[in-house]
């Protein structure tokens, strides 16, 4: 081979691996639908034409960690239902795409759902960078979406076709004034990711904190990417507060825990419930212990009283996620569950698979028993829970507990 | 806390960011010197030592074992990026070479993803995390290491280069490349112990600064882009206006974080970086003539 050949062959076989190593694996990116699951029951077996249900997660990337287990839950969901009877009587498939944690994936990713694949509704995205890069492209192809992130802005103000399932930052930062209150405490600094997420929750702080007669001495910000925050933890330490409140997902947040603790910065570590998986614990390790902050009860399902209302939500869905995957059950995959749950009875209420009327059967949703909550839909509110959807939980010897007896002692 | 005591643990910080980003800036300044590319897969060398060492200390290994198999894993990494793209296309102009290099990085970040996931890793600090205090600053004992060894490797690198013939060597094919070859200096072979020693002070510094960071596939790219500030901020192709320049810029950034706003942190960075090469487009310590080596 002469030198010129040999080197084109090689610039093209680089080009290839590189190609090759930014795609994502094919079978995250192909429909994984339960559509070709056979179920097991033979007794309902469903027919028909599928419903096509979009899913965008964040399987790769920063969020992984929530966009995993979500994915994982959607699978498992289509299977159950499929060898359930399916829904409508027609069997569920479920598209997931990856959108790698980047915001102008999701979008490309909406559009290939609405556009190439005609899916009836889309659940996710994780993240609420993702998430409001589709808002707009589901409002205007009219195609309802039940996001499974936690930015106020998502559903505040209410947008027809969009809904969301975790607990809102809004009431996070109602619960967190409670504890405050019943501490006494009265100066705070907060913290916080400078993406939607961060900044949604940062919105509320400096809204709902002055109202409530506590003091904010100090905001910091880091970046998503960032690996050290000892600056900015320096900062909040020379303003003498007597909690810090932080609002992010991980990594950020348990780099905060790390450098509070090497800073000796020994006040109360609020963090947001991005960051209620098992993720941060390993991250911070030891810095984790302490740390307290609101959840919905999955991450404390074994503690939940049996006369709650969610418990029996709550252990089935764990028993179910812990048999697939072999891994503790994760809030973010519960998110997953209740947008699938909540999707799937709109579409059976609706009657058939048009756009209009399976957001309309969204929005009736009453009294609907998830794992994050109870949801109840108004046109008014499209978040649906209310500050009981939290329960306090606080990080001791690396595993979560229940701590809301820590509020009243 | 008073604001002295910020300042002191803004300083010791920045200083030890710093050192990282001088290693960083390094590894740019000799594969500069000795090929005339700025390596674009700089980062993804730190990204390897890094995820080495955390395989390695999972695995139980002891300590020096651990740095060391991961600096050699780095530096075998670059060489082999230097013997299987780089030197097939030694006549290719430059240009394409830093594609390439491009190439590479996305290359390294996206198999280091499929071997060792999408998720942040954490590791074990060398020796404890309790801090050690001075003058109000936090010192955690990983910072200590993470100076020591920058300063062992830097002090090592500058012996080499001024006392060895082959790290002269270096320095003459970095200076003039025909008038070494002139000489009998075999300038590729010049080349590869320079990404050979690039990809080593590179990975020193993964594995080092692994335990104060997470490591993650993703790690390199940001780190790439404060490294080669770095080199520019020192005057790309000097040693020494590397490391000052890496660590001025760790000092400046966690500074201006402190005392200005976290929001503006990189901004300010960049924008003093800017005003730097307007004023002194050679870098801090650049001369017309860099005399380029170490």
């Amino acid at each position: 081979m002469c030198p010129k050949a040999k080197l084109l062959v090689l610039i093209v076989a680089l080009l290839v691996v590189a190609l090759l190593a930014g795609c994502p694996k094919p079978a995250e990116q192909v429909d994984e639908g339960a559509g070709q699951i056979h179920p097991e029951g033979p007794q309902l077996e469903p027919t028909g034409d599928p419903i096509k249900i979009g899913a965008i997660f964040s399987v790769t990337g920063p969020s992984a960690p929530l966009g995993e287990p979500e994915k994982l839950t959607a699978e498992m969901l289509a299977e159950q239902i499929n060898s359930a009877g399916g829904v409508l009587g027609r069997p569920v498939e479920v598209i997931v795409k990856d959108d790698k944690s980047e915001p102008t994936e999701a979008a490309l990713a909406a559009k290939d759902l609405i556009n190439t694949e005609k899916v009836v509704a889309i659940i996710g995205p994780s993240t609420t960078p993702t998430t409001m890069a589709i808002v707009d492209i589901c409002e205007q192809a009219n195609i309802p979406l039940i996001s499974c992130a936690a930015g106020a802005p998502i559903t505040n103000p209410v947008k027809k076709w969009v809904f969301a399932v975790p607990q809102t930052d809004i009431i996070a930062v109602a619960k967190i004034i409670d504890y405050l209150k019943a501490k006494k405490i009265t100066k705070v600094a907060s913290i916080y990711v400078s993406n939607g997420y961060g900044e949604s929750g940062q919105k509320q702080i400096e809204e709902q904190l002055p109202a409530a007669g506590i003091e904010l001495v100090t905001s910091e910000s880091f970046g998503g990417e960032d690996t050290d925050m000892t600056a900015q933890v320096t900062r909040i330490k020379g303003k003498n507060p007597e909690a810090v409140i932080c609002w992010g997902t991980n990594p950020g947040p348990a780099t905060v825990a790390r450098n509070m603790q090497t800073l000796g910065l020994d006040v109360p570590l609020l963090q947001s419930h991005g960051v209620a998986n098992a993720k941060f614990i390993e991250l911070a390790g030891d810095a984790a212990n302490g740390v307290m902050l609101p959840a919905g009860r999955l991450i404390v399902e074994s503690e939940i009283a049996a006369d709650d209302k969610q418990k029996e939500v709550l252990s089935r869905y764990a028993t179910d996620y812990t048999a697939k995957s072999g891994k503790p059950v994760d809030t973010f995959g519960g998110h997953a569950f209740d947008a699938f749950h909540i999707l799937c009875d709109a579409i059976a209420a609706a009657g058939n698979t048009e756009a209009a009327a399976v957001r309309d059967a969204i929005e009736a949703t009453k009294e609907f028993v998830g794992t994050a909550g109870i949801f109840t839909y108004t046109p008014e509110d499209h978040n649906g829970l209310t500050k009981d959807a939290f329960v306090w939980v606080k990080i001791v010897d690396g595993k979560w507990k229940l701590a809301e007896d820590e509020i009243n002692s | 806390m008073p604001l002295q005591e910020q300042i002191a643990q803004f300083l010791a910080t920045g200083v030890t960011e710093g050192c990282v980003y001088a290693l960083v800036a390094l590894g740019f300044t000799i594969i500069f010197n000795s090929t005339g590319i700025v390596n674009f897969a700089q980062g993804e060398f730190v990204m390897v030592g890094a995820m080495l060492g955390v395989t390695f200390s999972g695995l139980g290994l002891p300590l020096p074992l651990v740095v060391l198999l991961s600096t050699l894993g780095a530096a075998l990494v670059a060489v082999g990026l230097e013997r299987l793209a780089i030197r097939p296309l030694r006549d290719a102009p430059i240009l394409i070479l830093i594609f390439v290099t491009i190439a590479a990085s996305l290359a390294f970040g996206g198999s280091a993803k499929l071997i060792w996931g999408p998720n942040a890793i954490p590791m074990e600090p060398f020796s404890g995390g309790t801090p050690i205090r001075v003058a109000g600053a936090a010192i955690r004992p990983q910072d200590l290491w993470i100076v020591g060894m920058s300063i062992v490797a830097v002090t090592l690198l500058q012996l080499f280069f001024k006392h060895t013939l082959t790290g002269r060597a270096m320095r003459a094919a970095a200076s003039n490349r025909i008038a070494a070859r002139l000489v009998g200096i075999n300038t590729s072979t010049m080349a590869m112990i320079g990404f050979a020693l690039s990809g080593a002070i590179s990975g020193l510094a993964g594995v080092v600064f692994a335990p104060n960071k997470f490591a993650s596939y993703s790690m390199g790219t940001p780190l790439a882009v404060k490294g080669f500030c770095g080199a520019i901020l020192g005057g790309l192709g000097n040693g020494i206006g590397a490391v000052v320049g890496g660590i001025v810029l760790g000092v400046l950034e966690n500074l201006a974080a402190g005392l200005v706003s976290s929001n503006y942190k990189d901004a300010i960075t960049l924008v003093v970086m800017l005003l730097v090469l307007f004023v002194r487009p050679t870098g801090l310590l650049g001369k017309k003539d860099t005399g380029r080596g170490l």
